[in-house]
């Protein structure tokens, strides 16, 4: 049972995948784009982890946890060139 | 595996993968930015955590020894989600993108 | 040197110490000597950035607050999800929420629980920390998410924070 409803889960991931590529791609501002990138971070790590669960694994949980990091961390220094036109001042 | 973590475990990874679509579609579906940001910094939010939850069941019903990384990347998700929408609000509203036409009141001038 | 030996910063150093022994493979010498570093150093480096000490905080409220808003975070989603898959069309607000809340990190706690909780964003704060400004997905009206801000979270926080 828990392998159906993990490959349901998988699907419904990357179809939200998909939606934020859509929106990455369609705009029509800037913040939207970079709204869409921070989504896909979060659906990265959720594939991860169902991955993880997959194949029975606590591997790649770092990988995990780094793509949280750098997400944040990219979000807001892209958050911070929109609205300063910088990154550091 | 016990039954019972099973039925927890499918209907955790079940909730979750809905909440994260559901996510995705307000972000596609919603008509102006300020309006998206709600979809995504949430549900998202909630779904990545129901997933967690699961693997959490699910490796301590396999006999696994208790390892909470997942729970610090929850937390980590749950504290950084609303630093990076309030960003994004500032950046929109200091660019003047444009909100829905029945949005009441308004950004402020910065 | 030796007088910078010291912990500025007990709750942080603590909490990043744990966090290492945590990530780190099981707890061994090597991971408790750099978990010790760690927690020196980066309390020295980000020392300019850390406000005054806070004032006192009654932190066994805490618990119950967090219980308060994970649950919140749950129930709000759903409502969220079905205004997003019913097709009818939200009624969003740029709302001014009035702070009664004087100190900088409950005012942050704050604006993290709103952010949080679904159906509402907290964008901006005035410069003198009087006025949030909140963005609501879909508002009735402006005196109603006003009042449930303050009743459930911002009632909690000015008795924690007193």
């Amino acid at each position: 049972m828990i392998t159906i409803a993990l490959y349901l889960t998988i699907a419904m991931v990357t179809l939200a995948a998909l939606l934020n590529v859509y929106r990455l791609i369609k705009g029509p501002d800037e913040p939207d784009r970079v709204l869409a990138i921070d989504t896909l971070n979060v659906n990265a790590i959720a594939l991860i982890i169902l991955l993880g669960i997959t194949l029975g694994t606590r591997m790649y949980l770092e990988s995990a946890l780094l793509i949280a990091v750098m997400g944040f961390v990219s979000t807001v220094a892209m958050a911070k060139y929109l609205k300063r036109g910088s990154v550091i001042e | 595996m016990n039954p019972f973590a099973e039925y927890a475990i499918s209907a955790l990874l079940l909730f979750g993968g809905a909440f994260t679509l559901v996510g995705a579609i307000g972000l596609a579906r919603l008509p102006d930015f300020y309006t998206r940001l709600h979809g995504p910094t949430k549900a998202t939010t909630v779904g990545v955590g129901a997933i967690m939850l699961s693997s959490v069941i699910y490796f301590s019903a396999s006999g696994e020894s208790i390892d909470i990384s997942e729970i610090l990347i929850t937390v980590f998700l749950l504290m950084t989600a609303p630093v990076s929408a309030n960003m994004l609000a500032k950046a929109a509203m200091h660019i003047g993108v444009k909100t829905v036409d029945n949005t009441e009141g308004h950004p402020w001038e910065q | 040197m030796l007088d910078r030996l010291n912990f500025p910063q007990p709750g942080l150093s603590l909490t990043l110490f744990v966090i290492w022994q945590i990530l780190s493979e099981g707890v061994s010498g090597g991971s408790i000597v750099l978990g010790l570093i760690l927690a020196w150093l980066i309390p020295q480096l980000t020392h300019g950035f850390w406000p005054e000490r806070p004032a006192v905080v009654k932190i066994w409220r805490m618990p119950i607050y967090v219980m308060r808003v994970l649950k919140d975070i749950v129930v709000a989603s759903c409502s969220v999800a079905w205004l997003i898959l019913s097709l009818r069309t939200p009624r969003p607000a740029f709302i001014n929420y009035p702070l009664k809340l004087e100190h900088p990190l409950a005012i942050s706690i704050l604006a993290s629980t709103i952010s949080l909780t679904p159906g509402t964003v907290s964008a901006d704060i005035s410069d003198d920390n009087k006025t949030l400004l909140i963005h609501a997905l879909d508002a009735a009206s402006d005196q109603e998410v006003i009042d449930a801000i303050h009743n459930r979270y911002e009632k909690p926080l000015m008795e924690m924070f007193q």
